[in-house]
């Protein structure tokens, strides 16, 4: 299980510009690197995050072996009601890990 | 177990040399761009702020900020936010989507320098056009590619 640390506000006024910053724990192997015996290590990256404002997609990114290990990524949302952040990370292998944050909108 | 033969180290050395990927070039890159801008030869430069530390000690994360100067209002707003690279081995770096509801068309996210290279950032906006901007990043420990 990856390990994640997302920074969202508690709560916000209604309509104004949040900023939510997520990291995830991830090697991000680029399959460029040679292992001790020469051969390549297979590519293994996060290549996809979306996050979701009660369901509805707000962002989504591309990743490549370009991006540095443990994926930080910071983006903005807007306060449009209180509900669930959803962030969805998926690597090479298919996973898809979720985590969910409460937002309340005064 | 044989002592390594003098041989055997040319033989693993010019093995490390092949497996050694080709790096992106520039043209490389402006292929990329060409291919996500759709042909658009129209990416003018402007409206794009491209935030990249001058010099950068360590290649394998180096902090980076896209801004677009626009709206994020139904009618207006960025669609799409791309990274391009020169001489990493790939030229991709990231493609961000974002929508109105994004609020803002700031994204930061951290990224790897195999070498002192030019960095772009591209920005489609709702309206079909595109604006991009350019860095020049000097990178003292590249983002390592050979093994160990």
């Amino acid at each position: 299980m990856p390990r994640t640390l997302i920074n969202v506000p508690q709560s916000v006024p209604r309509g104004t510009v949040f900023e939510i910053k997520t990291l995830v724990s991830h090697p991000m192997e680029t399959g460029f690197r040679p292992d001790e015996s020469g051969r390549l290590r297979p590519r293994d990256i996060i290549h996809t995050f979306v996050c979701t404002y009660n369901g509805e997609e707000v962002f989504r990114a591309e990743l490549f072996p370009a991006i540095a290990a443990n994926p930080f990524l910071s983006f903005t949302a807007v306060a449009t009601e209180s509900g669930e952040l959803a962030f969805h990370w998926t690597d090479d292998h298919g996973a898809i890990h979720t985590e969910t944050a409460r937002i309340t909108v005064t | 177990m044989t002592e390594p033969t003098r041989r055997s180290l040319l033989a693993a050395g010019a093995a490390l040399l092949l497996v050694r990927p080709a790096h992106a070039t520039p043209q490389a890159m402006a292929e990329a761009i060409r291919a996500f801008a759709e042909g658009a030869a129209k990416a003018q430069p402007g409206r794009v702020r491209l935030d990249l530390p001058a010099l950068v000690e360590n290649g394998n994360s180096a902090p980076l900020t896209v801004a677009v100067d626009s709206p994020m209002t139904p009618d207006t707003f960025v669609r799409r936010i791309a990274v391009f690279n020169e001489k990493n081995p790939q030229p991709n770096v990231a493609v961000f989507h974002l929508t109105p509801r994004s609020g803002r068309a700031v994204v930061s996210t951290r990224m790897r320098l195999a070498d002192s290279q030019t960095i772009v950032a591209v920005a489609e906006l709702s309206d079909g056009t595109f604006w991009s901007a350019r860095a020049e990043v000097i990178v003292t420990l590249a983002a390592c590619l050979e093994g160990g």
